[in-house]
C-alpha cells in the first residue's frame, strides 16, 4: 500500500515538474506576484500630489503648508492662485487634494478665531479620500496642538490618547502581506490541483489507473500529497520572505502557523480535487477553478472586512477556507493568538477538506461521462 | 464544371518533390522527418503514401499543403510553390487532415457552410454543388445532424465532402481511412475513384493499410524519412513473384504452426490466414516446414513492403519468451461470462443485450464499426461503467464492486494507449510496476524483462509524449503486461500502427495466449480477426454474430463471392443488418 | 469580397459554437452576474457597527454625557467591560476592535481642566480599520468638546478649523468606486477566460489544421475569433454596467458612450491577452494555468481597484502599465462619478489601444500560418 501510494505521488511529481515550462509556472509566478503584491498592497498613502491655494499674506500658514509637505504621504506638485484652477487639476488626476486658506486666515487665526482650512479631495477612490482626510486631520491637529502651546491658550478640557496595539505605526502594509501568503498559497494549490484529475481523465489515464488494483482512497492520497508538498514548500518560502525581506514580525509560534498551513492545504487541495474530478474536461476544470478562486479571495477579508458584508454574503463566507486562514495567519503573525483562540478557525478547514476529498474520491469512480 | 478542370489537367506532375529535408526539434533531440526526398506525382490518378508509423507521411502533406516550410529543396504543387506561394496553393487544393478536422458541435450543413466560406464558393453554385456532395457521401438525410454525433465512416465522408466543397485539382487524404471500419473504407474508395475518373482530380493519399495500397494507381514508399520505391503496385508487387507460399497442417493449431513457420530459415514473413498460415521467404526456395502442406499463392503488394523493411530492419522480432513462467491452458474454465448486458446513456442503448462467454487461454475479438458498442462492453467489464442491466463477471466477480485485489487479475489497455505523456519510458514501466505492487528485486526483474522483450532499452530515458505511435503501442502493452495478468483487455491496440508493428503485437499476443492468458481484444482491422480463436461482430449494441473466424467467413459465402475475405463477410453482414434495420 | 466571406463563415462558425456550447454564455452572462451581486453587496470598506469596548471606571454624568455618542452611532457597537483587563481579553479574542477606556479620574480632572485623559486602545492588525476607528473617536471627540463648552456658555474654538470637501462622492460611499473597479476585474476574467482556450482547443482538436489549409489569412483567424467573442463580451458588459447603475446606484456622470467605447477598448484588449495565451500555449493544460496566474490577481492588486497605484514604489508603479485593467478603471471610476473628463480618458484609452495593438501584434506574429 505504502509503495503504490509512493509510486503515485512521484509520478505525480514528475508529471508536475519534469516539464521545465510547467516547473517554470509552478515556482516563478508565484514568487514573482509575492514581490510585486508585497509592495503593491498597501492603504499607507505616500507622496499623494497635493496642490496649496494659499490667498493668505501671513506666515502662519506657510507654516501650516510646509507641515503638509514634509509629511511622507504628500507631495506638494502645484501653488495655485485662483479658484478656477482646482477643478481641472482635480479633474484630470494631477492632483488628489487641493488645500486652501482664505485671505483672513492668519488675521482669523492671530485674533483667537478659528480659522478655515478647506480641503477638497478627489473622492472617485472614496477609500483613498477617507485615508486623506485622516491624514490630514491629524497634521492639522498637531499643528493645533502646537499652537495652542506657542500661544499660551488653555488646552482642553480632555483629549484623545491612542495606543495601537501588536502595529504601533499602523502599516498596513503588516495586514495584507499574511493575507498575501493565503492568496498565494491558495493560488498555488489551485495550480497543481484543479486541472490534474480532468487532465488524466481526457488523455485516458485515468481509466488505467482504475483498472488496476488501487482504491480511490489511494489515488486521493497520491493526488493529495504533490499538492501538499508543494504548497507546504511554498508557503515556506513565502513566509520566509515576509519575515526576512518584508519585516514582517512574526509573533506567535511556528506549531500555530503550520497547523493553519497544514489544514488550509488540507481544504484548498480538497477542493481543488473536488473540482478537477468534478470537470469532464480541463475547460470545465479552470472554470470551476476560478469560480471558487475569485469569490474565495475577493470574499476571505483580505481586502474588505468580512464585517461590512450583509448577513448572507457573511454566511457564504463560512465556506469559504481562505477566511478561517486569513484569521489564522495574522493572528499568528502580529498578534501571537495562542493555539488555544484559533481551535474556532481550525476545525472549519479541517471539515471543508474533509468533506471535499471525501466527495472527490466519490467522484473518482461515480462521476459519469 | 468538370470538364474545365479536366482541361486544366493537361500535362505536367500535380506534385513535384524536389529533394526535401525537414527536421523537427523534439525535446532536445533534433528528429529527421525527412531526407533528401523526391519524387513526381501524375495528373489525374491516386497516388499512395505509403509506409510505416513515423516515415514522414504526415510532414509531406503538410509540406505539400503549406502547412509546413522545409529545411532544404522544394516541393511544386501544380507549378505553385508550395513554401512561397502558400495561400495560391490553398485556393487550389483540397487537404483532409487526420482526424477530419470537422466541428463536432456544428451540424453537417453548417460544416459545409463553413468550408464553402473559407473556400470562396459562390452562393450561386453552392445548392448544386452541396447536393452533389450529400448524394455522394450519403449524408443527405442528416444534414441537420452534428458532426460529433456522426458514426466514423460518416465523419471521415464528411471531412471529404468539406475538402471537396471548392472541386479541388489535388485532393490530399492523410490517413482518412484509420479508425473506420471496411465499409466505410469501401464507400471512401468509391467516391476517390469517381473523382479521379469523372473530374480528373489528382489524389494523394497517405495509408498504412497495406490492401488499400493495392487500390492505388502509383505507390511512393517512405521509410524513416527516406524514399525507398516508386512504382505502379503490380510492379513492385511482380518483384515478389514466387516468394511467397500457403502452409496448411490438419493437426497442429493455427498459432503454434504460424510460430513454427516464423522460425523456419529463410522466411521473411509468417501470417495467420484463415486456418492456414502465408509465407515470404527470402528467395524462391519453398518453406523447409516437415509435416505441412505447401503451395505457391501469387504475391501481394504487402509482401514487397514486408521485405523490403525486413531487409532494412533486420529479420522479424523474436517474441516467443513473454513471460518467465507459464499456465496450462484450461479451455473448459469461463473466465468472462456476459448475460444480457445493456448500457443506455439517455434514451440510447449504447450496448443493448449482449451475452457470450469466454474461455481461459481463449483469443477473443470483438469486431463493429465505431459506435457498435464494443468500447462501452470493454468499460464495463474492466468496471469503469456501470452497466445498466445484465449480468457481468470476469475471473468470478463484478470488477466495479470487487476488492481491488481482483483488479490485480487483469490487465487494460485502451486505444489512447494511455500513458503519462511527460514521463519517460522507464518512468511509466516503474509506475505501473510499483502500483500492481511489484517493488525491490521483482519490480526491477520486470522493467529489465519489458525492457528487453519490447525492445525498449535504447529508448529508455526517452520522453513517451514524444514517442512514435508504434513505441507507445508497445510501451502501453508492455505497462499492461507488468503484472503478469490472467485476463487482458485490449481496446483497439492497433488502431493507426503500421503492419510491421502490428505483425510483432500480434505475435505477442499469441505467446500469451499460449501460456493461458485469456485475451479479449477489440479491432475494426478485419485481417487481424484472423488471429482469435473466436470473434463477435457488434453493430448498433447488438452481437450481429459469434463464432470462429472461418465460420462465420462460410455465413458469408455466395456464388458471387466462394472465397470470402473477414472484409467480405463483415461488410455482408453490416449490409444486412442495415436494411433489416431500415425495414 | 471573398475575404468578407471568408470572415463571415468564421465569424457564423464561431457564433454556432457559442450558443451549442452554454458554457461561453455562461461565462459572459452568469459570471458577470453572478460575481457583482455577490461582490457588489459583499464588498466594502465604509466601516460600520465596529464593536467597541467601553470600560468605564466610575461612571458619572460626565462619563455617560460622553460615551453617549458612541453608544447612539452607527460606526459603532458598543460592548460595556467592568475592567481594562476584561476588555483587553476581548479584544485578544477578536471580539472587539478597540477600547474606550475611562479613567477613575476622569470627572475629577475634567472638572479641574486637567487635560482628562480618554485613553483609546486600537488593534493596529487591521491598521485601515485602526485609522477609521481613530478617525471616527477624534471626531466624536470634537464634537463633544464644543457641547461640553456649549453647556456651559463658553465658546471653545480651535485654532484652525479643517473643512474637507470630497469631490465626486461626498458621502465616499465605497461602493461607488468598488463597483466600477468589480467590473473591470470581471471584464478581465471574463475576456481571458473566452479566449484563453478556444485556440489551444483547435489545435487540440485538429480543426486548427484543417482551417489553414484554406485560403485564409492569419489576420482572418484572428479576427473571426475575435469579433464573436467581442459581441458577446460587449453584451455581458452591458448587463455589469445596466446592474451597476439600477443595483448599485453608482451615479454615472459621464456620458454612456464614453463609457461604452472606452470598454469596446478594453475588451479588445482583454480578449488579445487571451488569444495570446492561448497561441503561446497551444495546450489546454498550460493555457489554463497562464489565465489563472495572469488575469485575476493582477487586475485585482495591482489595477488601482483597491490599492492607489500612486503610494506603491516605482518599480511596481511601472509593473501596473501592463495591466490593462488599470487603465479600464482609472477611466471607469472617472466617467462614473466625475464626467467625461478628457484629459484622464484620453491617455488612458490611448494605453488601452496600444495594449491591445500589442497582444494582438504578439498573437499574429506568434500564430504563423504553419505548424510549427
Amino acid at each position: 500500500m505504502l509503495a503504490r501510494i509512493f509510486a503515485l505521488v512521484l509520478k505525480e511529481f514528475r508529471a508536475l515538474l519534469k516539464d521545465k515550462r510547467s516547473r517554470m509556472v509552478l515556482i516563478g509566478p508565484p514568487l514573482i506576484q509575492l514581490m510585486v503584491f508585497g509592495y503593491a498592497a498597501t492603504f499607507d498613502l505616500k507622496n499623494v500630489p497635493f496642490a496649496v491655494y494659499n490667498e493668505d499674506r501671513g506666515h502662519t500658514a506657510r507654516e501650516l503648508f510646509a507641515a503638509f509637505d514634509g509629511s511622507p504621504a504628500f507631495t506638494k506638485v502645484a501653488q495655485i492662485t485662483r479658484e478656477g484652477e482646482i477643478a481641472p487639476l482635480i479633474d484630470s488626476k494631477q492632483v488628489l487634494m487641493v488645500v486652501h486658506a482664505g485671505p483672513n486666515f492668519s488675521a482669523d487665526l492671530l485674533a483667537g478665531r478659528s480659522a478655515a482650512l478647506q480641503v477638497i479631495v478627489d473622492g472617485r477612490n472614496s477609500n483613498t479620500a477617507m485615508i486623506v482626510v485622516n491624514d490630514v486631520r491629524e497634521i492639522v491637529s498637531r499643528y493645533n496642538i502646537q499652537w495652542t502651546h506657542d500661544h499660551g491658550g488653555s488646552p482642553p478640557p480632555a483629549h484623545v490618547e491612542t495606543r495601537a496595539w501588536f502595529n504601533p505605526n499602523l502599516e498596513s502594509r503588516w495586514f495584507f502581506l499574511p493575507g498575501i501568503v493565503g492568496i498565494l498559497t491558495l493560488l498555488v494549490t489551485m495550480l497543481v490541483t484543479a486541472l490534474s484529475v480532468a487532465r488524466e481523465r481526457e488523455q485516458g489515464t485515468f481509466d488505467q489507473l482504475l483498472v488496476t488494483p488501487l482504491r480511490p482512497v489511494e489515488i486521493l492520497i497520491g493526488k493529495t500529497l504533490p499538492g501538499f508538498i508543494i504548497g507546504m514548500g511554498e508557503a515556506t518560502v513565502i513566509v520566509l520572505a515576509a519575515v526576512f525581506w518584508f519585516k514582517v514580525p512574526l509573533v506567535g509560534g511556528l506549531i500555530t502557523l503550520y497547523t493553519g498551513i497544514f489544514l488550509f492545504l488540507l481544504s484548498g487541495v480538497g477542493v481543488g480535487l473536488m473540482i478537477s474530478s468534478f470537470a469532464a474536461t480541463q475547460q470545465q476544470g479552470l472554470l470551476g477553478a476560478f469560480m471558487f478562486m475569485v469569490p474565495g479571495i475577493i470574499l476571505s477579508g483580505f481586502a474588505t472586512p468580512i464585517r461590512n458584508m450583509p448577513q448572507l454574503v457573511q454566511d457564504i463566507t463560512l465556506l469559504d477556507p481562505l477566511r478561517y486562514f486569513l484569521v489564522v495567519l495574522r493572528g499568528v503573525f502580529l498578534e501571537g493568538t495562542p493555539f488555544h483562540l484559533l481551535l474556532n478557525q481550525f476545525w472549519p478547514m479541517a471539515a471543508i477538506g474533509v468533506v471535499s476529498l471525501g466527495i472527490a474520491g466519490w467522484l473518482f469512480r461515480n462521476r459519469m461521462y | 464544371m468538370a470538364e474545365s478542370v479536366v482541361g486544366a489537367v493537361a500535362d505536367g506532375s500535380a506534385l513535384e518533390v524536389n529533394r526535401i529535408s525537414k527536421t523537427f526539434l523534439v525535446g532536445k533531440r533534433e528528429v529527421p522527418a525527412l531526407q533528401d526526398v523526391s519524387f513526381r506525382m501524375r495528373r489525374g490518378v491516386v497516388t499512395g503514401l505509403v509506409g510505416p508509423d513515423a516515415a514522414g507521411k504526415t510532414t509531406l502533406m503538410r509540406l505539400a499543403a503549406g502547412l509546413l516550410v522545409a529545411d532544404s529543396g522544394s516541393i511544386g504543387v501544380l507549378g505553385l510553390d508550395a513554401a512561397t506561394q502558400s495561400l495560391q496553393v490553398q485556393g487550389t487544393i483540397g487537404y483532409m487532415p487526420q482526424r477530419f478536422g470537422l466541428y463536432e458541435d456544428l451540424s453537417v450543413q453548417e460544416n459545409l457552410d463553413l468550408y464553402a466560406d473559407l473556400q470562396g464558393v459562390s452562393e450561386a453554385v453552392r445548392p448544386a454543388r452541396y447536393a452533389e456532395l450529400m448524394q455522394m457521401a450519403g449524408l443527405a438525410p442528416f444534414t441537420r445532424r452534428l458532426a460529433g454525433r456522426l458514426s466514423g465512416g460518416m465523419k471521415q465522408k464528411l471531412g471529404l465532402a468539406c475538402a471537396l466543397v471548392r472541386q479541388p485539382s489535388l485532393l490530399l487524404l492523410d490517413e482518412p481511412t484509420v479508425g473506420v471500419d471496411p465499409l466505410s473504407r469501401r464507400e471512401l474508395w468509391d467516391i476517390v475513384y469517381r473523382l479521379v475518373r469523372e473530374q480528373g482530380t489528382s489524389v494523394l493519399l497517405s495509408t498504412a493499410y497495406l490492401d488499400e495500397a493495392e487500390r492505388c494507381d502509383d505507390v511512393v514508399l517512405l521509410h524513416e524519412g527516406r524514399l525507398l520505391a516508386q512504382g505502379t503496385p503490380a510492379e513492385l508487387r511482380e518483384t515478389m513473384h514466387g516468394r511467397s507460399y500457403e502452409i496448411s497442417a490438419a493437426d497442429i493449431d493455427k498459432r503454434a504452426l504460424q510460430l513454427r513457420v516464423a522460425h523456419t530459415p529463410g522466411v521473411l514473413d509468417a501470417l495467420i490466414l484463415g486456418n492456414s498460415v502465408r509465407a515470404v521467404m527470402q528467395d524462391e526456395t519453398p518453406p523447409a516446414v516437415e509435416g505441412v502442406r505447401c503451395a505457391a499463392v501469387p504475391p501481394r503488394f504487402e509482401d514487397y513492403f514486408i521485405t523490403l523493411l525486413r531487409q532494412k530492419t533486420g529479420g522479424m522480432p523474436d517474441v516467443t519468451a513473454m513471460a518467465a513462467g507459464s499456465r496450462q491452458p484450461d479451455s473448459d474454465k469461463a473466465v468472462i461470462e456476459v448475460q444480457e448486458l445493456k448500457r443506455r446513456f439517455g434514451d440510447f442503448y449504447a450496448v443493448n443485450g449482449i451475452s457470450f462467454s469466454v474461455q481461459q487461454g481463449e483469443v477473443f475479438g470483438l469486431l463493429g464499426a465505431n459506435g457498435a458498442g464494443k468500447s462501452t462492453t470493454f468499460r464495463m467489464l474492466c468496471g469503469l461503467l456501470p452497466p445498466s442491466s445484465g449480468t457481468l463477471r470476469v475471473a468470478g466477480a463484478d470488477l466495479r464492486h470487487a476488492a481491488a485485489a481482483a483488479r490485480e487479475r487483469i490487465g487494460y489497455m485502451s486505444q489512447k494507449f494511455s500513458l503519462y505523456g511527460n514521463l519517460s519510458v522507464a518512468e511509466n514501466l516503474n509506475f505501473f510496476g510499483s502500483i500492481y505492487g511489484l517493488s525491490g528485486r521483482r519490480g526491477a526483474q520486470r522493467i529489465e524483462w519489458a525492457l528487453n522483450e519490447f525492445e525498449l532499452r535504447d529508448i529508455a530515458d526517452f520522453t513517451s509524449g514524444d514517442l512514435s505511435l508504434g513505441y507507445k503501442q508497445r510501451l502501453a502493452l508492455a505497462c499492461s503486461l507488468m503484472h503478469e495478468p490472467e485476463i487482458l483487455f485490449l481496446d483497439e491496440p492497433t488502431s493507426g500502427v503500421d503492419p510491421l508493428a502490428r505483425r510483432e503485437f500480434w505475435a505477442r499476443i499469441n505467446a500469451l495466449a499460449a501460456q493461458g492468458v485469456t485475451v479479449m481484444v477489440t479491432t475494426h482491422f478485419m485481417e487481424e480477426a484472423e488471429y482469435c480463436d473466436r470473434i463477435a461482430i457488434m453493430a448498433a449494441g447488438e452481437i450481429l454474430t459469434l463464432g470462429t473466424p472461418s465460420s462465420i467467413k462460410q455465413q458469408a459465402r455466395s456464388p458471387q463471392l466462394p472465397q470470402p475475405t473477414m472484409e467480405d463477410a463483415f461488410v455482408e453482414l453490416i449490409r444486412a443488418h442495415e436494411q433489416r434495420a431500415a425495414a | 469580397m471573398s475575404s468578407r466571406m471568408r470572415l463571415r463563415g468564421l465569424v457564423r462558425k464561431e457564433f454556432l459554437q457559442i450558443v451549442r456550447d452554454p458554457s461561453s454564455i455562461a461565462i459572459a452572462f452568469l459570471m458577470p452576474l453572478f460575481l457583482l451581486l455577490l461582490f457588489g453587496y459583499g464588498v466594502s470598506l465604509d466601516s460600520k457597527h465596529l464593536p467597541l469596548g467601553i470600560v468605564v471606571e466610575q461612571p458619572s454624568a460626565d462619563t455617560a454625557d460622553f460615551t453617549a455618542a458612541f453608544r447612539h452611532s452607527t460606526y459603532f457597537i458598543p460592548h460595556d467591560y467592568a475592567t481594562t483587563r476584561a476588555a483587553e481579553q476581548a479584544m485578544m479574542a477578536g471580539r472587539i476592535n478597540a477600547i474606550l477606556v475611562l479613567r477613575q479620574d476622569f470627572a475629577q480632572r475634567l472638572r479641574d481642566n486637567d487635560g482628562a485623559p480618554i485613553q483609546l486602545i486600537v488593534n493596529g492588525v487591521d491598521a485601515n480599520t485602526a485609522r477609521i476607528v481613530s478617525g471616527y473617536v477624534q471626531g466624536s471627540w470634537g464634537i463633544w468638546l464644543q457641547h461640553y463648552a456649549q453647556q456651559r456658555g463658553q465658546e471653545f474654538q480651535v485654532p484652525v478649523d479643517m473643512q474637507q470637501r470630497v469631490w465626486f462622492n461626498s458621502e465616499l460611499r465605497s461602493r461607488n468606486y468598488l463597483v466600477p473597479g468589480l467590473v473591470a476585474v470581471i471584464m478581465t476574467l471574463i475576456g481571458a477566460l473566452l479566449t484563453a482556450l478556444v485556440m489551444a482547443r483547435e489545435w487540440e482538436r485538429g480543426t486548427m489544421e484543417a482551417l489553414l489549409v484554406t485560403p485564409l489569412s492569419m489576420r482572418e483567424v484572428i479576427v473571426g475569433k475575435l469579433l464573436p467573442y467581442f459581441i458577446l463580451g460587449m453584451g455581458g458588459l452591458a448587463l455589469s454596467v445596466a446592474m451597476a447603475l439600477y443595483l448599485f446606484e453608482v451615479p454615472l456622470r459621464g456620458s454612456l458612450w464614453v463609457l461604452f467605447a472606452a470598454s469596446a477598448l478594453f475588451l479588445v484588449a482583454a480578449l488579445g491577452m487571451g488569444l495570446l495565451i492561448s497561441t503561446v500555449a497551444r495546450s489546454q493544460f498550460v493555457a489554463g494555468q497562464l489565465a489563472i496566474i495572469a488575469t485575476f490577481l493582477p487586475a485585482f492588486i495591482l489595477s488601482g481597484f483597491i490599492f492607489d497605484i500612486g503610494s506603491m514604489p516605482p518599480v511596481v508603479q511601472f509593473v501596473t502599465h501592463l495591466i490593462a485593467a488599470r487603465y479600464y478603471v482609472a477611466i471607469l471610476q472617472t466617467v462614473f462619478l466625475a464626467g467625461n473628463d478628457w484629459s484622464v480618458i484620453v491617455p488612458n484609452a490611448l494605453a488601452l489601444v496600444a495594449m491591445a495593438v500589442v497582444f494582438l501584434g504578439l498573437t499574429w506574429k506568434k500564430s504563423r500560418k504553419r505548424l510549427e
